[in-house]
């Protein structure tokens, strides 16, 4: 690039010989790691001894300056490392400076938690601040990210808490740590993301597909676990939090100690344990609800002006207790169990986790590089691979036999490479590609027929995607191809292969014949296309408008495509089809804002329309030894989902604020004109927030959160044969719950211990008033309570 | 110029390394184990014995609780009315050759199970159990069962796994049900 520009100089100064000095260099100067642009940044030319200051835009404009000459300009800004560049002038020249954060990003910006842009410029984007992840440092991912509009979670218990975007979730919903794609399962409702909340720095939620970089298949959305930014410079800090809480009467330590250098070089280390025993709805123990979760993570590497290379390692390791009452054997035992009122298992308080349970081992090592050049722009590598270890153990009627009664072992490598534009500061532009190859393999030791079958996967995605900033407005668009090549070995029953007609349909997918069961080899090849286009208006500095459209497509997941046998925590047969198609989505969202100091808010209405949706329904019933079962296809549909988020935050004087959030979600499978399942209930979060800076930093929050009833659901009720009354009953499973309304309260005050380390004490109360209720998103509804009252005490401290 | 040369090695380098991931696919295509179910169980046989005469009742799902194919039920020999049969319940898994005898599993691990007889009302039919765990609570896989007058209607069976002992029945035994057949029976 030099060379260009020495010939141009060169060329230039030939043809105009006498020296011109009515030139202008104009430029950006911009945040190398995030690409935000910086304001009042100082720059200053040497030779001639003049300063100027970047705008609000981060734009700054020198002039009069001499056609062919060289300056010499320093840069420095209040977060940065300050820098010297030579500029020679060629006409009037544009230059975009990058400029490297240094220690001071640590105590002001990571902390506060204003995490970067992850999505497009018009992608509806909310961020789960890094105080918010603290304050729930004792919970889960999906725990933190409920507080935010539209993201509601799909709950089994308290411990299983699936992220539920805009009432999409599982294979919907995209999970990016570390820069990689989370592989852990995630198809299954009853698996929770694998993911240490406390190793996150910031996370974000993009409500749709239009997080075009990470995936084309987020017909729900993307959330993105952003590490923690370490510094440039020579410091040796760590955190610790402690929480304790009452319900479950355990808590959760977590430590975090960063070493780094002024050369670039740094390393850093994680770890928690989380321990509960059984947590208590309001009037009873929820027995065998405990956890106990150990995670460790390292990394470390070096951070450059123009190159950085970081290695990584995490491991998470969770055992959790599945409700015993929800443990039914048939279709009859969960008819008693919704037709009680409390549970039918009550036991004293334990910490013990007995069968039914989960044991998860998530594993990912990881290598990242990027180079940056001048003018061109930043290039990025990262291979990862993945081991996903999930164990669950059913009640066996042996109960001495102690195997596991599913072993998945997931294992996935992926390698990626990005491509940033940075050069035109009113661009940006990205191209990338994605290699991953993923075995899954069921250990048949279980002794129990595989849920899903050994399979090896291959995907690889390529995307583009750019946006032009022209004064107010911005416009965006992206293309995404994926390509997905499934080669699974599954064993059929040799009366289901029949029964479903795939003997006729699909004679040659046959292997062996073992009699009683058929050993396969389906193959499926998928060819998805995403794109996502936007526009964004400032109209003046406190409102602004944004719109984008994003099409996406979703290949048939495991479970979809392979299921032919009992769901047991749900007492009942599901059957997938794999003559399935991918679904496709096209999502259209709309985000006005305004934002000042006073008054912010945030409305954004979405529409999504959903073509070959897959969903789960009720077919029929099937007759065994174990009474009747009612059967649940995979089916494709067409659907759509329409809903708002608001978001609405006033300050009411220098100490109170106030905020409020309206989400409303209206599901409908458009094919049979119904309601669609699992739909979230209309809800609102209305919080008040005393803050006294003054005080030890007081914060006191008061919040209530109120969930209506969802009265929009598919009646999926059936009848069943009771034995003691020789009659059949009706077995509710599908009307929703009473709306409930809950009283949190958090305070929490700083204390410093000395000049380098603070201790922060918080007392916090959630479900205040103790009150009873049910969740009609928590699929253990229809044996328990949820939880009760619980106060926690966290300790966190800074050195 | 330096910076193109550098930009070329670097992607050369890159290139070359999403190769060998991409090609490192191990390329086994040993064919996965056959998983036989062993916890399923397949038949279900109710056989009371009189001078009178035997009676068989039997349910058999060949392909096990979540295959499409329903049970197979059969009643061998007619139960005769006012009398009183020695009663034995066996579960099977017929899958296995020989079958797997799962009654001696349930039986030594008395405490953990119940049977429950069901006759519905309107069936002239009462049972009484015959053999009991190590804390003296029903077992019932021996029972005795004693026909009154003339009558039809259900008769069902249950095994309950880890059911609330001891218990007045099945309402409030809990537990899950391992096995629940209903045979339409006639007393004559």
């Amino acid at each position: 690039m030099k060379f260009f520009i020495v010939l141009c100089t060169f060329t230039y100064s030939s043809i105009s010989i006498a020296q011109n000095c009515t030139y202008t260099l104009t430029g950006y100067v911009i945040d190398l790691h995030d690409q935000e642009t910086l304001t009042d940044a100082i720059l200053s030319i040497e030779e001639l001894g003049n300063t100027i200051k970047t705008n609000a835009k981060g734009k700054y404009t020198f002039d009069d300056l001499c056609n062919g000459a060289t300056y010499t300009i320093r840069v420095s800004h209040p977060l940065c490392n300050t820098q010297t560049i030579n500029v020679t002038i060629n006409g009037d020249t544009e230059r975009t400076i990058n400029m490297e954060h240094h220690l001071e990003e640590l105590g002001e910006i990571s902390i506060t938690g204003e995490a970067q842009k992850n999505g497009g410029k018009t992608a509806i984007e909310s961020q789960v601040s890094n105080e918010a992840i603290q304050a729930n440092s004792a919970g889960s991912l999906g725990d933190a990210l409920n507080q935010l509009s539209g993201v509601s979670s799909l709950n089994t218990g308290n411990t299983v808490v699936k992220p539920v975007i805009q009432g999409l979730h599982s294979s919907r919903v995209i999970l990016i740590t570390e820069g990689t794609r989370l592989q852990d399962q995630e198809w299954g409702v009853e698996h929770a993301p694998n993911v240490d909340l406390n190793n996150a720095g910031s996370i974000s939620v993009i409500k749709g597909a239009a997080g075009l970089q990470y995936g084309g298949d987020a017909v729900g959305g993307t959330i993105i676990v952003n590490p923690r930014r370490i510094p440039i410079s020579d410091s040796l800090y760590g955190e610790t939090l402690l929480t304790g809480v009452s319900n479950g009467r355990g808590g959760s330590v977590t430590t975090t100690l960063t070493k780094s250098y002024n050369s670039g070089w740094y390393g850093s280390i994680q770890g928690t344990i989380k321990r509960f025993g059984d947590f208590e709805a309001p009037d009873y123990i929820l027995s065998n609800t405990g956890a106990f979760e150990r995670n460790a993570a390292i990394r470390f590497g070096v951070n450059k002006y123009s190159y950085g290379v970081e290695a990584s390692y995490s491991i998470y390791n969770n055992r959790l207790g599945i409700l015993r009452s929800s443990h039914v054997g048939s279709a009859a035992d969960l008819a008693n169990a919704i037709n009680s009122d409390r549970p039918l298992f009550i036991e004293d308080f334990t910490y013990d986790i007995n069968p039914p349970r989960q044991e998860v081992k998530h594993q990912v090592a990881r290598l990242n590089a990027y180079k940056s050049f001048d003018n061109i722009g930043k290039f990025s590598f990262q291979y990862d691979y993945q081991q996903n270890n999930r164990l669950e153990f059913d009640i066996r009627r042996d109960s001495e036999d102690v195997r596991p009664a599913i072993d998945l072992e997931l294992s996935t490598h992926s390698a990626t490479l990005d491509f940033d534009y940075t050069a035109d500061n009113t661009i940006d532009a990205k191209i990338g590609l994605l290699a991953r190859l993923q075995t899954n393999f069921p250990d048949p030791a279980t002794g129990i027929r595989r849920l899903i079958p050994d399979y090896d996967r291959f995907d690889f995605g390529v995307y583009a995607l750019a946006s032009k900033t022209l004064e107010a407005l911005t416009i965006e668009g992206g293309l995404r191809y994926d390509y997905n090549f499934i080669d699974a070995q599954k064993f059929y029953r040799t009366s289901f292969w029949e029964a479903r007609g795939y003997d006729e349909l699909f004679p040659e997918l046959v292997v062996e014949d073992l009699g009683t069961q058929l050993l396969t080899n389906p193959e499926f090849t998928f060819h998805n296309i995403s794109a996502t286009a936007g526009v964004g208006y400032d109209f003046n500095d406190t409102y602004n408008i944004t719109a984008n459209y994003a099409l996406s497509s979703r290949a048939p997941n495991p479970s979809e495509l392979f299921s032919d046998g009992l769901h047991q925590s749900a007492a009942r047969i599901e059957l997938g089809d794999i003559r399935f198609d991918q679904e496709t989505s096209n999502k259209i969202s709309i985000a006005l804002s305004r934002k000042s100091t006073q008054w912010s808010f945030t409305v954004a209405p979405f529409a999504n329309y959903i073509s070959d949706f897959i969903l789960i329904e009720p077919t029929g019933s099937q007759q065994s030894l174990r009474g009747n079962f009612q059967v649940w296809e995979y089916r494709q549909t067409d659907a759509r989902l329409l809903g708002v988020d608001i978001d609405n935050e006033f300050r009411v004087s220098e100490h109170i604020s106030i905020n409020n959030q309206l989400s409303v979600v209206k599901g409908q499978d458009t094919t049979l004109d119904l309601p669609l399942i699992n739909i979230p209930p209309v809800n609102t979060t209305n919080r008040v927030t005393y803050t006294n800076k003054k005080w030890h930093n007081l914060k006191i929050t008061a919040e209530s959160y109120y969930a209506f009833r969802q009265n929009e659901f598919p009646d999926n009720n059936f009848e069943i044969f009771i034995v003691e009354t020789d009659s059949n009953v009706l077995v509710d499973v599908s009307t929703p719950p009473e709306a409930y309304h809950l009283i949190n309260l958090r305070g929490q005050l700083d204390f410093e211990v000395s000049n380098t380390s603070t201790l922060q004490v918080a007392l916090a109360v959630t479900n205040l008033f103790d009150t009873s209720y049910r969740n009609y998103l928590n699929r253990q509804r229809f044996f328990a309570d949820d939880l009760g009252r619980n106060v926690s005490l966290q300790l966190k401290i800074n050195y | 110029m330096k910076t193109i040369k550098s930009m070329k090695t670097f992607m050369i380098a890159l290139a070359a390394g999403i190769i060998a991931i991409s090609c490192s696919s191990d390329d086994d295509n040993t064919p996965p184990e056959v998983i036989n179910e062993e916890e399923v169980i397949t038949t279900l046989r109710v056989q009371l014995t009189n001078t009178a005469g035997n009676v068989t009742l039997q349910s058999v799902d060949s392909d096990g609780e979540d295959g499409p194919n329903p049970p197979v039920i059969t009643i061998v020999g007619d139960i005769m009315a006012n009398t009183t049969y020695n009663g034995t319940v066996a579960f099977l898994n017929e899958t296995e050759s020989p079958a797997e005898d799962i009654t001696e599993e349930v039986e030594e691990e008395d405490d953990e199970h119940q049977v429950f007889y069901t006759p519905a009302a309107g069936l002239n039919i009462t049972t009484e159990y015959g053999n009991f765990d190590g804390d003296g609570n029903p077992l019932g896989t021996v029972f005795t069962l004693t026909t009154g007058d003339a009558s039809d209607g259900n008769f069902t069976v249950t095994l309950r796994h880890e059911p609330t002992k001891p218990n007045t029945g099945l309402a409030d035994a809990g537990g899950e049900t391992d096995i629940e057949v209903t045979f339409a029976v006639t007393v004559q």
